[in-house]
């Protein structure tokens, strides 16, 4: 394999294409099989209960930290313009534009991408998903598809909390400790935020990276070498994609929402 | 479908997700204040809305009774164009005359509508004729310059300028 032999160029290439393809239609099947992944909602129900549940927690407590750290941070620079009362619109537009899908999704790539990518890698290892090709049973239909829409129901929730807590933690921060005026700290949000604009961009947003994320996972651990070690380097995929792939579509949601 | 002990949990789960969503929107958004009542619309011409945006507020006496809708620009006249969607319940005087003001010292710019005189009121398509522009700083620093030029030191050259 050298760059400079034709034939292995052509190679390399041939099979980069096919794998984009092969990733299309699986995207393509797993969008089609909404329909009996939620006819089947049990399955559906426990792969909610599992990535989001369990990430509950995690989510929850960067949610807080990232609040925090907003609002000391605002506050140091605000005040210096004499305007610490805009701390409240600022947390506010930061978590909910940017940092709130954003964090939560990379977050999400790792504490529930890794797992997805390693469940199904496991299978594919142990023959598992042979053996209900065997039986007639579609493993993209039976274990890929309740997973993939898990993952999009359950990140924009998850979304959702951590802009919450995050509001809260800043509330926390700004009045509470620095002594904002509560009054002025709801008001200016409540003035600055945009029910369509600032929350539902938000909701958007969260629900491409929902796509985003589960989708990486699912294909690394769906064409995972059979192996210990693909399963880990399919692991290790599935983080560095997924949380590329969020920065670069946040960039690209970013300009078209916001631009003026 | 078989019931689990899952089910609560998923069901808690997507309940605290949806009450955070219901949080954001209310608090942090305020839907609530978003009157979705009918609106009427005004026109008015400014010479200069200095950093005057869409959606800002317009008060009368400090209450918010609209908002502004749109704002272009008139290139028969070379005048901003304003328009204002002023809340059904809230009627004004035909003479009524409005001028942009700023909220603090460099606060975010929004219209005040004084009401004026007259037995009718505005209705939707109405042009305010009275209007004041926005302050612009370097406008004001120019004309207090001016004005302390006239009267310090510079009399003697006033006083040249009598002849």
């Amino acid at each position: 394999m050298s760059w400079y032999k034709p034939a292995d160029v052509g190679f390399a290439a041939r099979r980069l294409l096919g794998d984009i393809g092969a990733a299309a239609r699986l995207f393509m099947r797993l969008l089609a099989l909404a329909g009996p992944a939620f006819r089947r909602f049990g399955l559906v129900r426990d792969q909610v209960h599992f990535l989001g549940n369990y990430s509950l927690a995690i989510i929850a407590v960067s949610g807080l930290f990232v609040g925090f750290v907003l609002a000391l941070q605002g506050y140091y620079i605000l005040q210096r313009y004499g305007s610490a009362e805009a701390l409240g619109m600022m947390v506010a537009l930061s978590l909910l534009r940017e940092l709130g899908p954003v964090v939560t999704a990379l977050l999400f790539a790792g504490r529930a991408g890794t797992s997805l990518t390693a469940e199904i890698g496991l299978m594919r290892a142990g023959e598992q998903l042979s053996a209900m090709e065997m039986m007639a049973v579609d493993p993209v239909r039976r274990i890929l598809a309740p997973r993939f829409w898990a993952g999009i129901i359950v990140l924009p929730l998850l979304t959702a909390i951590f802009n919450a807590v995050g509001i809260m933690g800043g509330w926390g921060v700004g009045v509470l400790m620095i002594g904002i005026d509560p009054g002025s700290f709801w008001s200016q949000m409540q003035g600055g935020v945009d029910v369509w604009q600032d929350v539902g961009n938000g909701v958007v947003k969260s629900v491409v990276f929902g796509f985003t994320v589960t989708f990486v996972a699912l294909l690394q651990g769906y064409n995972a070498r059979p192996t210990p070690e693909g399963v880990s380097r399919a692991t290790t995929r599935t983080v560095v994609m997924a949380s590329l792939a969020v920065l670069a579509l946040d960039f690209v949601l970013t300009a078209m929402m916001f631009s003026i | 479908m078989q019931r689990s002990k899952n089910d609560v949990w998923v069901g808690l789960f997507v309940l605290l997700g949806a009450v955070a969503l219901l949080f954001l929107a209310l608090q942090s958004a305020n839907l609530l204040s978003m009157s979705f009542q009918s609106r009427y619309r005004v026109t008015a011409k400014f010479d200069n809305i200095g950093g005057l945006k869409p959606k800002a507020a317009i008060k009368s006496s400090g209450v918010v009774v609209g908002r502004v809708e749109s704002i272009t620009f008139d290139d028969k006249v070379y005048q901003a164009v304003v328009t204002l969607a002023l809340d059904e319940r809230f009627l004004f005087p035909k003479d009524s005359s409005i001028k942009i003001l700023t909220s603090g010292l460099l606060g975010e710019q929004y219209i005040g509508i004084e009401a004026g005189a007259d037995d009718k009121n505005l209705v939707a398509g109405d042009a305010i004729g009275t209007t004041q522009s926005a302050v612009v700083l370097e406008n004001l620093i120019s004309q207090f310059l001016y004005s302390k030029a006239e009267e310090g030191p510079a009399k003697p050259a006033t006083a040249g300028n009598k002849k």
